[in-house]
Parts: C-alpha cells; sequence; structure tokens
C-alpha cells in the first residue's frame, strides 16, 4: 500500500494580522515573500480606512504629497497575494479559548496565529480643556486633515511638546502659515536624544526660523481666549494665546485588546512579548510599537520591522529572533541637521567627555566615551551630522577608539587624512539601518558585480530608505574596489584618459573649442562613435555653438547630424517645438498641411507634441522651411537636450488649479530649449497635487501648491520608473528657476555621458542631501559659474534648422547621393488605418541587430 | 593595365572632413569617406546589412585600435573602411570601391 499521506493538501494557517499599520504590512510582506507562503492564510484587519501607509513620512502631506504617494501596498498587491483585508473595522474582542476575533462591525473570524500589530496613540495629558474643538493630535492622515482644516481659520498654533515628532508638526504649522509656538515640559527640546548644549543650539536654530520655544512650561488648563480662540495657563502663572493646540506629548502603546483579554502587559503598558514576539498566549504574538521587549517600547519603526520578521521567522519554523534594538537617530529638523547615538546623557559610570562648539556655524558634536576613553558610548551632534555614519558602528561595535578620540569630531583639515575611514569598521558594520544592511552584505554584493554605487544600492536597497547612509555607501564601494585591485576606469573611452566630468573641466579651464583642439593636446588617434558625440555635446552645452559647424559635424551622432531621428529604414522623423503642449488650432491645421503635402505619417507624442515620420534626407529641408515660415521652430527631438516639458492645463481652466501651470511650463521649456546635456531630459508642471502632468516622473517635476511651486529632481519614466525626489517646497517662480538652472548645470558639468540624472543622483556620494548642499547652500562656490554658464546658453540659443536653410553649403548635404538628384529607391510602405505611410515594408528584427545602448528609436 | 577608367563623383571640398557622402555609381549606392588631415578617401556599400536601409554614409567614422572605422548610424556595428570587414560579426564583409583623388576631384573607379 502506498503511503497517501503526504498527498494530502495541508490546510494552510491561518493567520489574523490585527492593524495594517507599517508593521502589520511588514510582517505581511515577509509571509507573502517568504518560499512556504502557499502554507499560510493571512487576514489583516485596519480600523484606518485605508491599508499601510509610511508614516515615517506623514509630514510630507504638508508639502503635497498625496495619501496615494505615501502608500506601502495597494488592494492589488493584496489581491494578487492572495491576502484578504478589511478596513475601517476595528478588532474589539478575542475569545482565546475559541482562537476567534470578533470586528466592532461583528464580523467574527478564527485564527491558528494571531499577530498584533496594533501600533500606538498619541498622548494627552489630562488637562481640563484639553478635550476642545481644536484640540488635535497628530498620528494619521485624518489627524492632518484635520489639522489643515483647523489651521485655515488659525492664526496661532501651539503644539505641546518638544521632542522629535512635536518640532515636525511645529514645521508644518509654521508652513501652513500660523504664527507656530512649541510648549515643551522640560527644559530643552528633543530632551530624550539631545544634551543641554545640543539643544540649546537647536533652539536657537528654530528660533531664528521663526517658530517660538517655550520651555519648562507645565499647562494647567485651557480655557477661552481673549485675542485667540483658546488660553493656556501654564503652573508658573504665565500664559499663550492661540487658536488651535496639536499634542505632541509622547505615545502610548496600543494594548487595549491584550489588557482587555488577559495577556500579560508591562506595569506602564505595552504587550510584552519574548525574543520570538511571542505574548504570555502561545498562539498570540505581539509586533511594533504596542509591543513591549525587555521593559522597553520602541518608537521607531526600524525595530517593528525586524520584530516582524523575527514573529515570521518563528511561525515558519526560522531562527531569527529579536534582540533589541539601537535607538539612535539621525534626522532634519526644519532644515537643522541633528543626531544622537547611544548614551546622549552621559549616564554610564565614569563616562567622559568632549565637546566641540562653533558657533559662528552652529555646530555642536559632543562624544561620550567610557572611563578609559577606549570605547565609544555616545554622540550628540547638531548643525553637522556629518560624522554619524562613521560613529555609529563605531559605538555598536565597541570599537577601540584612536588615541585622542577628538579628532572624530574635529573640523577635517583640507588634505588631513580622514581619522576614521570606513575601512576600519568590520563586516559585521550595520551600515543601512532602513534596511538592515551590512558593510558585510555591502562587500558581498560587490564581489558578485555590483561595482556601481546605483547597482550597489538596488541590489542591497542600501541607501535606498532614509538615505542617510548613501555616503557611507559609496565609501564602503572605492574601498572595497580599491582592495580587490580593480581600478576604476571611466576614461571616456581608448582614445582619452579622462573621465567625461575631467574633459569637461578642460574644455571650461583651457576655453577649448574644437574636437580637433582636444585631441591632440588630450587625446589619440582619431576618436569614436563613444567620444565624438560625448565631446560635441559638451562642446555645445559650454559653447553653445552650431552643432553643424565645420568643425562639429563629425561629431554629431546619427540623430543630430541631420538634425532629425534616423528611423529604421533610413528616414527621419520631424518634431517642431510644441512648447507645453499649447498649441493654436491653426497652427494644427498648418501642420496638418505640411503632413498632407509630403505624405507624413503622424502621430501624438508623449510629451505632447506631433511627430511626422517618414521624411526622407531630402525633404528634411522643405519641410522645415514651411514649419518654420508657419511659425514653428526645431523641437530638438533629435538631440540629447531638453525634450519637452509637459503640463496640465492649470489654474487658467482648471476648477482645482492652483497655478498657471501652463506659463510655468512654456517659460521653462522656452529657458532650456537647446541645452545639449549628458543626455535628453524632459520637465513636467502640474497646476496641483493631483499631478496631471505626471512631473514627479521627469527629470525636473514642477508642482504647484497653495503657497507656491514644490520641486522635484531626478524622476525617470522609462526602463527603470523612478519618482523625482522632493527637492525643495513652496518655492517663487524665480527661486524655483534659479534652482533649476543650478542642478542642470551641475549635471551637465558631472554626469557621465549618455547618464540620465536618475542614474546620477543614484550614483552621487551624498545624494539628495549633497545636492541640496551645493545647490541650496552653495557648498562648492559654484553656483554662480552655473548660472553664468546657463545664461551664456539662453542668451545663444538659435534654432538650428533656421540656421541650415540659410547656410546653402550645409544644405547640399541633405541630399540623398551626392552627384544625382534621384532618391532612395528601397523605401516601400504598405497603408494603415488612414495613413499611406504607416508600415514600412521591409523586415527587420530589431532585437537580434541591436548593439550598444543608445537605439534611435521614437521619440517618446 | 593602364585602361581603367574613372568616374567623376564631387569635389573633394564637397565633403566635410570626417563625414561622408553617397553617391550613385553604376546604378549602386556607394557610401564615400574622407578621413583626417590627409583626407583620405575610402569607398564602401552604403547599404547596412544589419539594418537593411541605405545609411552608412552618415555613420561616425573613428579607430579601434589604430584600425579605421565607420559605425553604422541605426545599429553601430562598426566595419574597417579600408576592408570592409564588420568588427563585430566577422562573415559580414563589406563591398569596396576603388576611390581616388585627381585634381580636387573624388573619383571612383568605373
Ligand atoms: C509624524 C510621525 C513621524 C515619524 N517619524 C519617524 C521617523 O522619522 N523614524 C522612525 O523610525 N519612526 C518614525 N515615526 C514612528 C513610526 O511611524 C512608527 O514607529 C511606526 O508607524 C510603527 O508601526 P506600527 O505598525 O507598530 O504602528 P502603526 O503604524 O501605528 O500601525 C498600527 C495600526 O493598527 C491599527 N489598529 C490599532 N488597533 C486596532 C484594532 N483593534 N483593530 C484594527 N486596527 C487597529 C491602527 O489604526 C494603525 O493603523 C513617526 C511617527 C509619526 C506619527
Amino acid at each position: 500500500m502506498p503511503d497517501t499521506t503526504d498527498l494530502q493538501t495541508v490546510k494552510p494557517l491561518k493567520l489574523i494580522v490585527v492593524g495594517n499599520g507599517m508593521v502589520g504590512h511588514k510582517f505581511i510582506e515577509n509571509v507573502v515573500n517568504h518560499p512556504d507562503h502557499e502554507n499560510y492564510q493571512v487576514i489583516t484587519f485596519s480600523e484606518e480606512p485605508r491599508l499601510a501607509y509610511d508614516r515615517v513620512q506623514l509630514s510630507a502631506y504638508f508639502s503635497g504629497k498625496t495619501a496615494d504617494d505615501l502608500m506601502l501596498t495597494s488592494e492589488d498587491y493584496y489581491d494578487q497575494h492572495g491576502v484578504k483585508y478589511i478596513i475601517k473595522d476595528k478588532v474589539s474582542t478575542i475569545d482565546r479559548a475559541a482562537k476567534t476575533i470578533t470586528t466592532e462591525s461583528g464580523r467574527v473570524e478564527s485564527y491558528d496565529k494571531l499577530i498584533l500589530a496594533t501600533g500606538s496613540f498619541p498622548f494627552v495629558p489630562p488637562i481640563p480643556g484639553g478635550d476642545a474643538e481644536h484640540c488635535l493630535v497628530y498620528r494619521t492622515i485624518e489627524d492632518l486633515e484635520r489639522i489643515t482644516a483647523s489651521a485655515k481659520g488659525s492664526k496661532v498654533g501651539v503644539v505641546i511638546g518638544g521632542g522629535l515628532l512635536g518640532l515636525e508638526c511645529a514645521k508644518a504649522l509654521h508652513n501652513l502659515n500660523l504664527e507656530a509656538h512649541v510648549v515643551e515640559f522640560a527644559p530643552r527640546l528633543m530632551a530624550v536624544q539631545l544634551d543641554e548644549g545640543g539643544g540649546a543650539l537647536l533652539r536657537t536654530k528654530i528660533e531664528d526660523l521663526g517658530v517660538h520655544v517655550h520651555t519648562e512650561k507645565n499647562t494647567k488648563e485651557i480655557v477661552a481666549g481673549e485675542t485667540c480662540r483658546y488660553r493656556m495657563n501654564f503652573a508658573d502663572g504665565s500664559h499663550i494665546e492661540t487658536d488651535m493646540i496639536v499634542f505632541s506629548a509622547g505615545i502610548r502603546p496600543q494594548d487595549e485588546l491584550a489588557r482587555q483579554f488577559d495577556i500579560a502587559i508591562g506595569e506602564r503598558g505595552g504587550i510584552t512579548i519574548d525574543d520570538n514576539c511571542l505574548t504570555s498566549d502561545k498562539d498570540i504574538y505581539a509586533i511594533g510599537e504596542c509591543a513591549l521587549w525587555d521593559g522597553k517600547i520602541f518608537g521607531l519603526v526600524a525595530p517593528g520591522y525586524t520584530m516582524a520578521k523575527a514573529a515570521v521567522s518563528h511561525i515558519t519554523g526560522g531562527s531569527e529572533q529579536f534582540t533589541g534594538a539601537d535607538m539612535s537617530t539621525k534626522l532634519k529638523l526644519m532644515g537643522v541637521d541633528v543626531a544622537s547615538i547611544g548614551d546622549a546623557h552621559a549616564r554610564t559610570e565614569g563616562a567622559q567627555t568632549y565637546t566641540y562648539i562653533n558657533d559662528a556655524e552652529g555646530i555642536y558634536k559632543r562624544l561620550i566615551v567610557s572611563a578609559d576613553k577606549s570605547t565609544l558610548l555616545g554622540v550628540v551632534l547638531v548643525g553637522d551630522t556629518d560624522a554619524y555614519g562613521t560613529l555609529l558602528p563605531m559605538m555598536l561595535e565597541k570599537m577601540q577608539l584612536p588615541d585622542a578620540p577628538e579628532v572624530l569630531i574635529l573640523p577635517q583639515v583640507e588634505g588631513g587624512a580622514s581619522a576614521f575611514g570606513v575601512a576600519a569598521l568590520p563586516d559585521s558594520a550595520l551600515i543601512c539601518s532602513c534596511h538592515d544592511v551590512t558593510k558585510g552584505d555591502l562587500i558581498e554584493a560587490i564581489h558578485a558585480g555590483a561595482t556601481e554605487l546605483s547597482e550597489l544600492k538596488s541590489c542591497t536597497k542600501a541607501g535606498t530608505g532614509c538615505g542617510g547612509c548613501s555616503a557611507m555607501v559609496g565609501q564602503v564601494l572605492n574601498a572595497e574596489l580599491e582592495n580587490m585591485g580593480m581600478e576604476v576606469n571611466n576614461n571616456l573611452c581608448e582614445h582619452f584618459e579622462y573621465t567625461r566630468q575631467e574633459l569637461f573641466d578642460v574644455i571650461r579651464t583651457k576655453k577649448i573649442k574644437t574636437f580637433d583642439e582636444l585631441l591632440e593636446q588630450y587625446g589619440s588617434g582619431h576618436g569614436c562613435m563613444t567620444c565624438k558625440p560625448a565631446v560635441g555635446s559638451m562642446l555645445a552645452t559650454y559653447w553653445n555653438e552650431y552643432v553643424l559647424s565645420d568643425d562639429n559635424i563629425q561629431l554629431q551622432d546619427t540623430n543630430d547630424i541631420f538634425l532629425g531621428n534616423m528611423q529604421k529604414d533610413g528616414t527621419y522623423s520631424v518634431v517642431p517645438r510644441i512648447a507645453a503642449g499649447e498649441i493654436s488650432a491653426q497652427g494644427l491645421i498648418d501642420l496638418g498641411q505640411i503632413g498632407v503635402k509630403y505624405d507624413l505619417y503622424t502621430k501624438i507624442t508623449g510629451g505632447q507634441r506631433i511627430d511626422f515620420f517618414g521624411a526622407q534626407l531630402h525633404e528634411l529641408p522643405l519641410i522645415w522651411d514651411e514649419l518654420i515660415q508657419a511659425g514653428f521652430e526645431t523641437g530638438h527631438a533629435y538631440g540629447k537636450s531638453l525634450r519637452t516639458v509637459k503640463s496640465c492645463v492649470g489654474s487658467t481652466w482648471c476648477r482645482y488649479g492652483m497655478m498657471d501651470s501652463v506659463s510655468m511650463a512654456i517659460n521653462l521649456e522656452m529657458r532650456y530649449k537647446g541645452l545639449r546635456s549628458p543626455h535628453k531630459f524632459k520637465l513636467g508642471v502640474s497646476g496641483c497635487t493631483r499631478e496631471c502632468a505626471e512631473a514627479q516622473s521627469k527629470d525636473f517635476g514642477v508642482i504647484a501648491t497653495d503657497k507656491g511651486w514644490n520641486l522635484y529632481v531626478c524622476g525617470n519614466g522609462g526602463m527603470k520608473p523612478r519618482h523625482g525626489d522632493l527637492f525643495a517646497s513652496d518655492l517663487d517662480d524665480a527661486t524655483l528657476i534659479k534652482y533649476i538652472d543650478r542642478i542642470l548645470m551641475f549635471y551637465c558639468r558631472t554626469a557621465d555621458r549618455l547618464q540620465r540624472t536618475s542614474v546620477w543622483m543614484d550614483n552621487m556620494e551624498g545624494g539628495l542631501d549633497y545636492l541640496k548642499s551645493v545647490v541650496i547652500d552653495d557648498k562648492l562656490g559654484l553656483c554662480e559659474d552655473f548660472e553664468t554658464d546657463m545664461n551664456r546658453v539662453i542668451d545663444t540659443y538659435e534654432c538650428e534648422w533656421k540656421k541650415t536653410l540659410n547656410n546653402p553649403e550645409r544644405l547640399k548635404r541633405f541630399a540623398h547621393f551626392i552627384n544625382s538628384d534621384a532618391t532612395d529607391d528601397r523605401l516601400a510602405y504598405e497603408a494603415d488605418r488612414g495613413q499611406s505611410k504607416a508600415r514600412i515594408a521591409q523586415p527587420s528584427v530589431r532585437e537580434s541587430k541591436a548593439k550598444g545602448e543608445e537605439i534611435p528609436a521614437l521619440e517618446v | 593595365m593602364s585602361n581603367i577608367n574613372w568616374e567623376t563623383i564631387c569635389n573633394v571640398s564637397d565633403i566635410n572632413k570626417n563625414t561622408g557622402v553617397c553617391a550613385l555609381h553604376n546604378g549602386e549606392q556607394v557610401a564615400i569617406f574622407k578621413v583626417g588631415k590627409e583626407e583620405q578617401l575610402f569607398a564602401l556599400q552604403n547599404y547596412d546589412p544589419f539594418g537593411e536601409a541605405n545609411v552608412l554614409s552618415r555613420g561616425i567614422i573613428g579607430d579601434v585600435d589604430g584600425q579605421l572605422v565607420l559605425a553604422s548610424p541605426l545599429y553601430k556595428q562598426q566595419f574597417s573602411l579600408e576592408s570592409g570587414k564588420c568588427l563585430e560579426d566577422d562573415s559580414v564583409i563589406l563591398k569596396t570601391y576603388m576611390v581616388r583623388q585627381q585634381d580636387g576631384l573624388v573619383q571612383l573607379q568605373a
């Protein structure tokens, strides 16, 4: 008799996840990605009206992110993976004997394992009057909607609590144009993370930004005000008046289910768990902010993620555990860099400290070391947190300190060797705490072939969370490549032993205007299809001379050389500029007539303009002549340069538009048209956060808010889509343009050839913060140069087609034969869908022929 | 063998330095290139066997390990200007033509 037991299907284990917050979702994701995921069925309940979103980025909601932008998952994703979800329904009882739960709506569901991921709730101190209508909290998207609504009718706003969240909230109120106050019970701000000196400097900086800070204030009662809605009376007899109040006085673990149904909780709340995240009930786990481990609550998301992992591991028979977490933090509060590591208050017996204060630049750094000065115990950094990345692993790994530990916080002297580089870190050192990536993980990935920063980041995820470690990731990469004896050869090609950036500097500083000069002085041979177009592009970026001049023509690639995009049969596409997609009805008629006359295949592009296809070489000047007479100019669809600025219709017509997106888009398109760059780039301008222009998928995305423009940078559609990073908010027109000018020129100078802005950004050590420091704070002192360079390009703009049409010598080249008026007789088309040039009859399988990265194709 | 006939195509100055032109020659399309300060001339078939189009005269000229090459404007295969051999695929050799400079004129062997 054959054994049939293993043929019977095992009933999947039913897991109920109570709470679909950040950690609950992480748990589900881990189950879904587990190799044995088929053995589990997941049901999750969310009290909130939506699935999990990024609470950490909650404040971004005030600077233009929508609820959709913040989502961590989607109904589609859960459907695809068979995860059942019930939103807007709170789990209200647990029957531990029957192993069922009941929700407020009366739904009953049985479980094999129950996971409590109920998070925490804001603590509202019991102050008389604290329940008034405009007394709010800061935890969910709905809270933010309430704050926004309340702020509309308010002039003054107070945040009670000067911790991390309180300050974030105060900034939001400030940005909502309220007179913002922070009221703190303790003698300083961020009392948990900062010492006295750090807290004091942070206070000065925040006050400089226009936020009022009141410390050592104990709110006794909230009563009706005289000049504002409310008056807050303090224990010391003083008071302030305000129209709204947000409580941010700490969080309390959401442990009511455990409390009611006799699962062990801590004295001061929190569901007690062991290293496997099991509660006192062997079928019930607790993870995230509701859980209490070793008497501690962890109010950060990373430890919650580790708990989620440990719980999944325990359920699936693995061995990962939760063994505590480090609560060090690094963040930017209202533009002020702040970091705190370990024992920031020097509470360890015998601890010694070193302090560096730079009043002029507003920098405070303090090291706390062991009595024998051998190991690092804690750090406080305000104003400059660059050292965080190296100091954190030193504390965690208990590394031996250098003889003079103070070198770790003293400013680096130009030319002096860095006191302590990444090379000194052990492999176990945690580099990316968001994604739990160690130095050893990075090294492994580098050995496996991820030798570019962007690759390394995408395969390990390091540096893709908060981004704070991205400079460190770069340093690990460089150090390891050096270790491996791999010479990082970024030479442009065999003809130039220089990188693109170096050559650009040569062109700039040595004032070189032709390829021949550059090749003679800095290169060898004849050049090639790599260096010629690259140098042609750099010369054009910097000098902006005619690309078809006698000297430049030899450098131009397939498309530039005839100012049209070559198609697979050798004909060209013709794309006039239709700035921002705005075109008059007459303009459309003119285009139509030209299309008919030359029998061109016509298509609307993704960039809101019109492409003509099937123009033969000799027809290009004829077509362009007519286009220019009809008032059009070249659209540079053939160049590595600005393509289009896509816009929505904006406030001129749209009921929701906040600003005139079309005018801004035209303005930007006219400004940057013709700028040759390392690769093509696109812009988008949306008139409100509904984002109809899809600006966040562009190299530069501009989105209107009620207070100005938000600028997103380095987005990309295409093969590897990437949303732009929010670079700055609420800008006026002039500042917006100034920032784009500077970023563009910085990109043109420093990117590799054919490197899109997205990859440029991903490869930049220091990432977004670094870019901001270069562009906003002018850290490199180059901003004036960037603007001068940009203005030169703008001032010397000429329509290349107009110029070519005026130059009979140049026009000679636009003939198929130099010695005959005949034309190419190999072209053949088949009519389709009402267009006579619809299909190119000759077969051609592109994939099998394509070589190299650049295939001239349709403009998108 | 002195009775070789040469057909005049154009002036040498009609070709921009380091670029090509296309000539109609005995019913065939011929790409002619002018390279370097010495104004050396080369002639290849204009038809790109990979892209299946008459476009080679519009490619970029360069050198690879000292060998002068032309890169197709379509899919960037490179061909020796001297021999017509494709660098990426030995089995493909383009037809080459005899070309010369005579009194400032470009001539192909008839
Ligand atoms: C403004 C703000 C900024 C922050 N910034 C940072 C930061 O920079 N870095 C950082 O590490 N952390 C930060 N945090 C903290 C971080 O958001 C939390 O650590 C994280 O969200 C905890 O995840 P969780 O799943 O445990 O709880 P939550 O995300 O709160 O999720 C719990 C969910 O469970 C639901 N729930 C509760 N009870 C029930 C029930 N009975 N039935 C059904 N559903 C229920 C809740 O409604 C909630 O949706 C920030 C928090 C806020 C509010």
